[in-house]
């Protein structure tokens, strides 16, 4: 393996961050869109929903990729790669984080809510200043802990020909003829970036342990 | 309505594709199943292996599903070590899932009350007959549920082996969109199969609960 085996391992890695990375910033707002939309039990819209989080769920990312990818253009859309793998990975990952937030609103204590109303806050207000910054706390180490399952799963997105971190060995191995170095290569880069992210829900955790709920 | 018509005109691949997914997914999560409790026996004993099946379990925790599978299929041949894709699949999910097995009841053996240990050697048992008769047992009714969520990840990841060519469901879904053209309607199919398997693992563990309250392990 030389230099530019490398950049391309880089380029591959950061096609990988940046394609999950925006999943991950869509799915976590989503997530929580669709926690509140379960909270607030509208009929017909919550079982919906909860046939939503049960299909994603238990829907491989693999399979979803194709499915996205290749059935689009029969309803006469148009999805590049990109778009289609982000789209993949944004369905999967807003359902997990979905189940995160929904623990968090479930457990979240009565109390608070009363204490605040008889305070004089509107609904609105409450949820605002005192229980979502609360929630973030609490949910926080599972959010990141998803973060990390999808990573594990982005390789998913190379079933449609993108060269994301694991495909690019492949392109290497063309040239070199010797399929070990980028593998292992790649998974370093793996270890690397999945190593971070559990150091993160490590230091979240503790920050959740220390709000006392 | 014709384009399901076709589907169902090719049943036959998509059931192979089932039917290989399922004996994969049984089968690897029967081995790893074992695996993982090997290693958490493993990990009752201090030596200095101990600490390389941990670095090895933190590995494979960091590392993609995929990744494996392409050290096992395209890297091992160039150690003179050929596997065609079927096994090579079905080895990397046993050794990946053996370590989330094994790091699952890793992480309950560190609460269980060591009491129950002292007590077991108080009436002498020994060390492996501890670990079978008393130890194991109670983490595995203590892990169901996240012992559920492991075989709905490794189900899951079965899907993986369609990139290293093994014929599994997802496999049988692409060959039989890109023959007939239907590309949603076969995935639907198939989505819908995934999701049948999920159900049914998740009833089979809501059962499983069932016991476990019955033993007086937790309150349902």
């Amino acid at each position: 393996m030389n230099g530019q085996a490398w950049l391309l391992l880089l380029d591959g890695a950061w096609t990988t961050l940046w394609i999950s990375g925006t999943a991950i910033a869509i799915g976590v707002v989503l997530g929580l869109g669709v926690a509140l939309l379960r909270m607030a039990r509208i009929p017909f819209l919550d079982q919906l929903l909860v046939v939503y989080v049960s299909l994603a769920r238990a829907t491989p990312l693999v399979t979803l990729v194709l499915f996205i990818f290749l059935s689009a253009p029969t309803l006469g859309l148009n999805l590049d790669r990109n778009t289609a793998a982000i789209l993949a990975l944004t369905l999967n990952t807003a359902a997990f984080n979905a189940e995160v937030w929904r623990a968090a609103f479930l457990s979240f204590s009565r109390e608070q809510r009363e204490a605040a109303l008889a305070c004089g806050m509107t609904d609105r207000l409450f949820f605002r200043r005192i229980m979502l910054p609360q929630m973030v706390t609490t949910s926080l180490p599972g959010l990141v802990n998803e973060m990390s399952f999808i990573i594990k799963s982005s390789p998913a997105i190379a079933v449609i020909g993108i060269v994301d971190l694991t495909r690019v060995t492949n392109r290497i191995t063309a040239v070199t003829y010797e399929p070990l170095p980028p593998i292992l290569a790649a998974g370093l880069l793996y270890m690397l970036i999945v190593g971070v992210l559990i150091k993160l829900q490590a230091i979240a955790e503790r920050k959740a342990n220390r709000l006392a709920m | 309505m014709s384009e399901w018509a076709i589907v169902w005109e090719a049943r036959g691949a998509i059931l192979d594709g089932f039917y290989n997914t399922l004996i994969l997914f049984g089968l690897s999560v029967t081995l790893a199943f074992v695996l993982g409790c090997a290693f958490a026996y493993w990990l009752e004993t201090r030596n200095p292996a101990t600490l390389a099946l941990r670095g090895f379990i933190n590995c494979m925790r960091m590392l993609p599903f995929l990744i494996l599978a392409y050290l096992l299929y395209y890297g091992l041949p160039s150690l003179g070590l050929r596997l065609n894709a079927w096994t090579a699949g079905l080895i990397a999910l046993v050794v990946y899932y053996g370590a989330y097995f094994g790091e699952v009841l890793r992480g309950a053996r560190l609460v269980l009350p060591e009491g129950q240990v002292e007590a077991a050697k108080a009436h002498g048992f020994t060390g492996f007959k501890v670990f079978r008769r008393i130890v194991l047992p109670q983490l595995i009714i203590k892990t169901r549920p996240l012992m559920g969520n492991l075989l709905i990840l490794c189900l899951k990841d079965t899907a993986f082996l369609t990139i290293i060519t093994v014929q599994e469901l997802t496999a049988a879904a692409n060959s039989v969109q890109s023959t007939y053209f239907v590309p949603m309607e076969a995935f639907v199919v198939v989505i819908l199969l995934y999701w049948l398997i999920s159900i049914c693992l998740e009833l089979a563990l809501k059962w499983a609960g069932r016991f476990g309250a019955k033993r007086g392990f937790e309150h349902v």
